[in-house]
């Protein structure tokens, strides 16, 4: 029951990058099954992340399809998801599907600096594999992305960005 | 019976089975579903709810005040940019607003019985103006872009700060809404400093406008560094952080983006207060008042509607 509640949680994909199981994408922290119910333990990516409640849903409904009647989704804020926990798999699947994916999350010691040039990753186009790639915004269509546009195939891609 | 879900549309399921709800917001479930609420130790929690209703208030309006520029931005990459920050910043608000209706239920305001609006909404929406605690910078008009940056210069890097330091909170939920912000505002703090040394740098439109617009928001810049006395409960406590903490560090931080663009730091007097009364005892300028009457008009013309 554990394995099968786990295996069906596991499967359950991001609304915005269908591509990654939220297994993959370092959401899933926990499948527990006990006494006929399953307590789903998910992670936000982002404090405003308005995909968080389709992930709800979908967990949600998988569960319910495969026989689980009684199910819960509980969140966990500590501690703060990292785009470190995104699986090898999920940066391959990433990739794959013409997203840059990203690099190790940012740590430092005492305060934060700042910094006034802009961030530079070592990355390469998703499409042509060209490392000149210039950064266009730090901001891209969802929270947890940066746009870039790739200098050799003047394709525009998007950056998983670290955090 | 379970009720038969069509996966194939994403409205089929969330009708509840009642087609006449045909409005869809995000998701009313509890933002802190399973999170510990208990208050700490020794921690009252009139006191902590009152200062969660600050950090929610500072970030509710001022993502407001960003999602204006929502299809106005110079262009596509800072409309998008713009409404990222605000998004990060509601964000935070929701996760704030039910800290305070978990640490103290008496903050949530009174609604018809039978509304369905959770208690993050009810204080969002019905609460007035004077019951707002956000610092009265957050609620000046946007201006044009080159203030805008401005602003949000000077609220990231103070607003980073204090969260730096509320990561280290005997309140997991706000240590863990502080630890997850740092992540978020170090972008929206660089973005904001990038924009604002271009701006100096740029032509000569461009350095008046921005330093136009920090002379007009410096005002309200000394406001964030008043230590009041909840926020002084709290950081007794060891919940919250006190301020007037963070000066030097904020100080330090603008003096690097000032110095490199080139811009003298203003000399402004601060907005006075009523009796020494500001934006965290619940007294605000006009500007607050428009803002809530058109962010809250339907929430209020509704208050048992289901969205």
């Amino acid at each position: 029951m554990q394995q099968r509640a786990h295996d069906v949680a596991a499967s359950v994909t991001d609304p915005e990058m269908p591509m990654l199981t939220l297994e993959d994408l370092g959401v899933l922290r926990g499948v527990e099954v006990t006494d006929e119910k399953v307590t789903v333990t998910i992670t936000p990516t982002y404090s405003g992340c308005p995909a968080m409640a389709t992930m709800r849903d979908d967990l949600v409904h998988r569960l319910q399809d495969d026989g689980f009647g009684d199910v819960e989704v509980r969140v966990s804020l500590s501690p703060a998801w990292s785009t470190d926990w995104i699986t090898p798999r999920g940066r391959r699947a990433l990739t794959d599907h013409g997203l840059s994916a990203p690099g190790p999350a940012p740590s430092h010691a005492g305060p934060v600096p700042l910094s006034l040039l802009p961030r530079r990753r070592a990355l390469t186009c998703p499409r042509c594999g060209s490392a000149e790639v210039e950064l266009t915004s730090e901001f891209g269509p969802t929270a947890c992305k940066a746009l870039y546009r790739c200098a050799a195939c003047l394709e525009p891609f998007e950056h998983v960005k670290e955090i | 019976m379970v009720e038969q879900v069509d996966h194939e549309s994403v409205y089929d399921g969330l009708l509840g089975g009642d087609d006449s709800q045909w409005a869809f917001g995000t998701d009313f479930e509890d933002p802190l579903a399973g999170v510990d609420t208990t208050l700490p130790e020794g921690v009252d929690g009139h006191d902590l709810a009152t200062y969660c209703l600050m950090l929610a208030d500072d970030a509710l309006v001022m993502s407001h005040r960003l999602s204006q520029w929502c299809s106005k931005a110079p262009d596509l990459e800072e409309d998008i940019a713009l409404a990222n920050v605000a998004l990060d910043l509601l964000g935070q608000t929701r996760l704030l607003l039910a800290r305070a209706a978990a640490a103290d239920p008496s903050v949530v305001p009174a609604l018809p019985e039978g509304s369905p609006v959770p208690p993050e909404d009810a204080l969002a929406f019905f609460r007035g103006d004077r019951e707002f605690l956000n610092v009265r910078l957050v609620e000046a008009e946007n201006g044009d872009f080159g203030r805008t940056m401005a602003r949000l210069l000077v609220f990231a890097t103070w607003r980073l700060a204090l969260f730096e330091r509320l990561a280290s909170s005997r309140d997991r939920v706000l240590s863990a809404v502080a630890v997850k912000g740092v992540k978020e505002m170090t972008y929206h703090r660089d973005y904001a400093a990038r924009w604002f040394l271009t701006l100096a740098q740029g032509t000569d439109e461009s350095r008046r406008r921005v330093v136009d617009g920090l002379t007009a928001i410096w005002s309200l810049h000394h406001e964030l560094f008043v230590t009041t006395d909840v926020e002084q409960s709290v950081a007794d406590a060891g919940v919250g952080v006190a301020p007037h903490q963070v000066a030097d560090e904020v100080d330090v931080l603008l003096e690097q983006v000032f110095s490199l663009s080139g811009v003298e730091r203003p000399t402004v007097s601060p907005l006075a207060g009523v009796r020494g009364r500001t934006g965290r005892h619940g007294l605000h300028t006009e500007a607050l008042s428009k803002l809530l009457a058109e962010m809250q008009v339907v929430a209020r013309a509704h208050p048992t509607g289901t969205w």
